[in-house]
């Protein structure tokens, strides 16, 4: 059984229908993409998964458990968290309070500071900068933040809504790089990106999505091989 | 004409009537201001809980055997420290109340019509007042100890009063204000309360029950209006129905001044327009002073709608 399904999902913004029917599973353990363009509707589909949009129809699961409607203050204690498109980090609180809002709903004290201890050994920056207010960090850091923020729920499953949006080359290396690293440490992973190139080679399997619907699903080594993905997404002629 | 030691006098006099009733509106204003921050809401029935909250402790003294301070030899600090506590319990579960019933419902709704539902509130809470002591204004006893620190410590001739009754609301009033400062800043739920104000979205994504944390804002705001009830109550020996529509404007002006949604901005705002008020009262005669509040809040949303400190900084 998968981690999480997602099965024939469609969700509306008022009269619009942003997802015509969208499945898609993870299993344990993996890095999924999830690669599409603009307005394709990959940030709805992780919206829908955390629970802040609802699906009108279909459904959502986790490990067996539907959480189609599950409110998402609670699908955060099932183990699902997100790391959203723009990043939303709590500008007006410190590097240390954002770490703190997400490990929340925890209350097992000293796994919550290892899990410090795992956040600043991946982003040592965040480190340097703990009592900051976080809305005075670069770009970069603030995306840092965001995962870190994420990973403190201590997740089964981090959902990733493109970490590598404005970033300048190097930091876009750094975070894929980390990425592997939260994967390899037993996080499994689902990732949204424009950025398809790097993300299919990071990730075992991939999903192409376009106007609401998949199109495509494969490993990421076909995908990547592709002559549609490498046309409409990897930007060759 | 007075002579200028006469005026030096008078604006000291002014300034210290200005600090104390400052405090008061701080207490409001913040009422305002909390629940602005985390769900842009002007809780227009926020000065009503006010006057409510002067008439529970009033019912509460007059239960406790202390109607009138006739007879009575000191001052009876546990039935004070009652009528203060039932107050700040009374206000804040009326406020949670009213943010269930009339506000979370249209939570989703156009942004007027929670408004006018705090005005339907509003109008409920001054008829709720008229029914429970009627259309007069009502004596609130004078149980403070009566003692003058300028003439009678001191031995100065002046105007300048600063009386026990001034201590008592500065010395109620400040502690009160630092605590709520370090709740928000120190505690779980005051975390909660900040990211909810700055994303709610967000705030929920991280395990906060947003719904728990605005009830939690209402409470507060509530206990505060509770604790500012028996100041006034003390410190002007009278209160009336209609009491919450001065109160209520002039500590929105209060939270505007400071910046609307942010917590030390209605502290500020509220000391400084109670100074205000006072200078006022003082030079130009009581008829100026809603006149003058009145128009420091058209010139602030003029000219600096974002008030001194900045708007919704919730820290
Ligand atoms: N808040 C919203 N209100 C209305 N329509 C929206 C909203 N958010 C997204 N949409 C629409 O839903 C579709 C999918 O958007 P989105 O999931 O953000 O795409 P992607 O993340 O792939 O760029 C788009 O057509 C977009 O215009
Ligand atoms: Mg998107």
């Amino acid at each position: 059984m998968a981690m999480l399904q997602v099965e024939n999902v469609h969700t509306f913004y008022g009269t619009i229908e942003a997802l015509k029917g969208v499945s898609l599973t993870v299993e344990e353990g993996e890095i999924v993409t999830l690669i599409g363009s603009n307005g394709a509707g990959k940030t709805t589909t992780l919206r829908t998964i955390a629970g802040v949009s609802h699906a009108r129809a279909g459904s959502v699961a986790l490990d067996g458990e539907d959480i189609t409607n599950t409110p998402a203050n609670d699908i955060v204690r099932l183990g699902i968290a997100h790391s959203p498109e723009g990043r939303r980090i709590f500008a007006g609180m410190t590097v240390r309070e954002n770490l703190e809002m997400g490990a929340f709903t925890r209350t097992d004290r000293t796994e919550v500071d290892s899990d410090y201890q795992r956040v600043f050994d991946l982003f040592p920056r965040l480190k340097e900068r703990i009592l900051q207010r976080a809305g005075t960090l670069s770009g970069g850091e603030q995306q840092m933040l965001a995962i870190g923020r994420a990973l403190m729920a201590r997740p089964k499953i981090l959902l990733l809504d493109e970490p590598s949006m404005g970033l300048a080359p190097v930091l876009v290396e750094l975070v894929f790089k980390i990425i592997q690293d939260i994967n390899a440490q037993g996080t499994t992973v689902l990732l949204v990106e424009q950025n398809a190139h790097m993300a299919l080679s990071i990730a075992r399997r991939g999903y192409v999505i376009q106007t609401g619907r998949i199109v495509l699903s494969d490993s990421a080594q076909a995908l990547a091989k592709n002559e549609m993905v490498r046309k409409a997404y990897l930007g060759e002629a | 004409m007075p002579c200028g030691g006469a005026r030096i006098d008078l604006f000291l006099a002014a300034i210290v009537i200005g600090i104390t009733n400052g405090a008061f509106i701080a207490l409001i204003a913040l009422g305002y201001t909390l629940v602005y921050g985390i769900i842009e809401l002007i809780n227009f029935s926020h000065g009503d809980l006010f006057m409510l909250g002067t008439f529970a402790c009033l019912t509460t003294l007059t239960l406790l055997g202390f109607a009138t301070e006739v007879g009575i030899g000191g001052t009876p600090w546990w039935a004070l420290l009652a009528a203060m506590l039932l107050a700040m319990a009374f206000c804040g579960t009326l406020n949670v109340l009213a943010e269930r019933i009339a506000y979370r419902p249209l939570r989703k709704a156009p942004r007027l019509a929670p408004l006018i539902s705090a005005i339907g509130v509003s109008f409920i809470y001054v008829n709720l007042g008229l029914l429970w002591q009627g259309p007069t204004p009502r004596r609130f006893p004078d149980l403070l100890p009566q003692y003058d620190f300028v003439s009678q410590m001191f031995g100065l001739e002046t105007l300048v009063r600063f009386t026990f009754k001034d201590l008592f609301v500065l010395g109620l009033a400040i502690p009160l204000m630092l605590a709520l400062a370090w709740v928000i800043r120190n505690t779980r739920m005051g975390k909660a309360m900040r990211a909810v104000a700055q994303d709610s979205e967000m705030a929920s994504q991280m395990g906060i029950d947003v719904n728990r944390v605005i009830s939690f804002t209402f409470l507060l705001g509530g206990i505060l209006a509770g604790a500012a009830g028996l100041m006034y109550g003390l410190y002007n020996n009278n209160t009336v129905f209609t009491l919450g529509f001065d109160a209520g404007l002039k500590a929105f002006t209060a939270a505007v001044l400071g910046g609307i949604g942010n917590v030390s901005g209605a502290a500020l705002g509220g000391f400084v327009l109670g100074l205000l008020s006072a200078i006022v009262i003082t030079f130009l005669g009581g008829q100026w002073d809603s006149v003058g509040v009145f128009s420091l809040l058209v010139i602030i949303l003029v000219f600096k709608p974002t008030g001194l400190l900045g708007q919704g900084a919730s820290d």
